[in-house]
């Protein structure tokens, strides 16, 4: 690797740092400015909505146990200091410390998303791959037809009509409950659902227009085997544009655990957030819609910072941009 | 190659604006136009599904009674009766008819989306132009903002404006509303770029047009396609996030009909009465897929030939 390279690559590394932590505080700054900046309503929320039926003392005591006689600025830089040594307040419904809150629920919502990750990387590479292969025009137009129905359908809906079948008509999975392997199956197909869905239509086109290409032609003159061309040539280029979707998927699981969670009565992040929208709990909700944006962003961050690896155009190809508008020679 | 031949090939490549020249002409040009649009139409009985879907969608929303004249407040059977020709939908745990509750409800849900669309998109497409129309620091500033938007799952930061907004149906569909902008700024600044650096943009500004007339005869109807497959995308997306909201239970409070809380009414009763659940998300998912369908044929094979 040459010097000049060496010192593109450290600047787009640097540049992505950059952009990850502003992306990061403006979350935090904006999840604060909508949760925190009506003053009435979050004293109705701590008290349990009974704010009218309070003297003008009580209302300054809990002020200022609360912390809410400060300035929105003041509170804002208080409580951004505090956000980075990972202390999010004490929620205002069960009075415990928020970390421990959202910490403790994690480990059950990343067993049924990373299930659900499992089957919808299975269904969605499947169903792009066979689609992209199948000889006859009807089996693949209907294989296509599969991603925007999964998009469609509600995914609280989904998870009944599974309950309805697969615990109920033929019992095979129980409906709800949080033990062992078997209560993961359906929330996680629940999820799977809509995510293989995002990855079957962008692994399909990818390979659609990969097998177009002259190399794939190039290949097939060569004497190459039909699914040779698709898994090693068409495949490999069509898996890296795929790839920077990662954040939007992982995100959609962690999203997707609010009503799935709810659907199956499990425990978990998305079973806090529900209800702690229910009981209003400001802090508890700020805690989560933070840490949804931390794992967007360090999945995005670890794609950008893999990409050049698999792909050595991305940082070269940003020095030489062409301009905007190519004016066509002769004219 | 000559300056006009560039001037011509670029104007054919935009869409037609030219009059016919004489009466027999113009006939002979809607005749040939409505057997193209049935022939469009024939080769795609998805689409004409999905208009028809929409259609009766709308007439339910305005004028419920069209489709059914049972009362969706009042108990008219026994509790959990399976569908039946008296009540197509079955009747819920109270014995009120489905059928009317899906058909009464739809007011508050269709009218729910398009208030959120309506915020969606017009906030949306201010910003989209502004950044893509003024560039420099505004375009900056404003991508830079939809970047932190999108960073935080939509569902999520709907909740988070719920819980600042309040519950109820139209602080609901606010806050769907407000969590599109982002999405929507985004694919209207690209729209932006793309149409201001088309090629018969270019040449009717060497043509001597003035920029009024470019923005009017030119930019407007090359971009009102796209701006429809954006609502339509819109409006699945919304039905989508509203019912998922009012299926948690921060929609409209009970007894009123929404399509979401319809759903969740249902749930203690899934063994019973799986109709209670599963007919409500059927038209849900019906819904979302007529929307999809019509934004389908706005994009990609929207173009009549």
């Amino acid at each position: 690797m040459s010097n000049e390279q060496g010192s593109g690559l450290a600047r787009y590394v640097l540049g992505r740092l950059a952009q990850a932590a502003f992306v990061l505080w403006a979350a935090y700054t904006l999840s604060f400015l909508i949760l925190w900046s009506l003053p009435g309503n979050i004293i109705a929320n701590i008290t349990g909505g009974q704010a009218t039926d309070l003297t003008k003392e009580q209302i300054s005591k809990i002020e200022s146990t609360w912390g809410l006689d400060d300035p929105l600025w003041l509170r804002y830089l208080n409580s951004l200091g505090r956000a980075l040594h990972g202390d999010f307040g004490i929620s205002f419904a069960t009075q415990q410390p928020v970390s421990r809150l959202v910490a403790q629920s994690i480990p059950p919502t990343v067993a049924i998303a990373g299930l659900g990750f499992l089957f919808a990387l299975v269904f969605g590479v499947g169903i792009a791959l066979a689609a992209t292969r199948a000889r006859w025009r009807w089996l693949s137009g209907l294989l296509l037809a599969l991603p925007p129905l999964g998009v469609a359908i509600p995914s609280f809906w989904l998870g009944l009509l599974l309950i309805q079948f697969f615990s109920f008509a033929i019992p095979i999975f129980p409906s709800t409950g949080n033990d062992g392997f078997v209560s993961a199956v359906l929330p996680a197909i629940t999820l799977a659902v809509p995510t293989s869905a995002l990855i079957a239509q962008l692994l399909a086109s990818g390979l659609q227009q990969a097998l177009a290409q002259p190399y794939a032609d190039t290949a097939r003159a060569k004497g190459a085997s039909a699914s040779r061309v698709q898994l090693r040539h068409a495949f490999r280029n069509a898996v890296l544009p795929a790839l920077t979707v990662s954040g939007l998927v992982v995100g959609g699981l962690l999203a997707g655990s609010v009503v799935t969670e709810t659907v199956f009565s499990r425990n978990g992040i998305g079973r806090v957030t529900a209800s702690a929208v229910s009981a209003q709990d400001v802090p508890v909700v700020q805690a989560v819609v933070v840490f949804a944006s931390v794992v967007f962003v360090l999945v995005n961050l670890i794609v950008d910072l893999v990409y050049p690896l698999l792909d050595p155009r991305i940082v070269t190809v940003r020095r030489r941009r062409l301009p905007v508008t190519p004016i066509p020679e002769g004219v | 190659m000559s300056e006009s031949t560039v001037v011509n090939a670029a104007l054919g490549s935009a869409p037609a604006h030219g009059r016919p020249e004489s009466a027999e002409d113009a006939a002979e040009h809607t005749g040939g136009r409505i057997a193209s649009v049935l022939s469009y139409l024939r080769a795609r009985p998805g689409l004409v599904a999905a208009v028809i879907w929409i259609v009766l969608l709308v007439l339910a929303a305005l004028a419920p009674t069209l489709f059914t004249g049972t009362d969706p407040l009042e108990s008219v059977a026994l509790p959990r009766t399976a569908p039946s020709a008296a009540h197509v939908f079955g009747t819920d745990d109270i014995g009120r008819d489905l059928f009317a509750r899906v058909v009464h409800g739809t007011r508050l849900s269709l009218g729910a989306a398009a208030l959120a669309i309506a915020i969606g998109v017009v906030v949306g497409t201010v910003l989209g132009l502004l950044a893509g129309y003024l560039g420099g620091w505004v375009d900056a500033a404003v991508m830079r903002m939809v970047d932190v938007l999108l960073s935080i799952p939509a569902i999520l930061l709907a909740l988070a404006l719920v819980v600042a907004l309040g519950f109820g149906t139209v602080n609901v569909a606010i806050a769907v509303g407000l969590t599109s902008i982002a999405g929507n700024a985004r694919i209207l600044r690209s729209e932006v770029l793309r149409v201001r650096n088309s090629t018969y943009v270019e040449a009717a500004r060497a043509g001597g047009a003035r920029p009024v007339r470019v923005l009017v005869r030119h930019v407007l109807p090359n971009s009102i396609t796209p701006l429809l497959a954006l609502i339509a995308l819109d409006f699945s997306s919304a039905i989508l996030a509203i019912s998922s909201l009012s299926f948690l239970g921060y929609g409209a409070p009970p007894p009123t009909p929404e399509w979401g809380a319809l759903v969740s009414g249902g749930r203690d009763f899934l063994a019973s009465a799986w109709w209670m659940t599963t007919l409500p998300g059927l038209v849900i998912a019906l819904t979302v897929l007529a929307g999809n369908r019509l934004s389908r044929a706005f994009t990609g094979e929207g173009t009549l030939r």
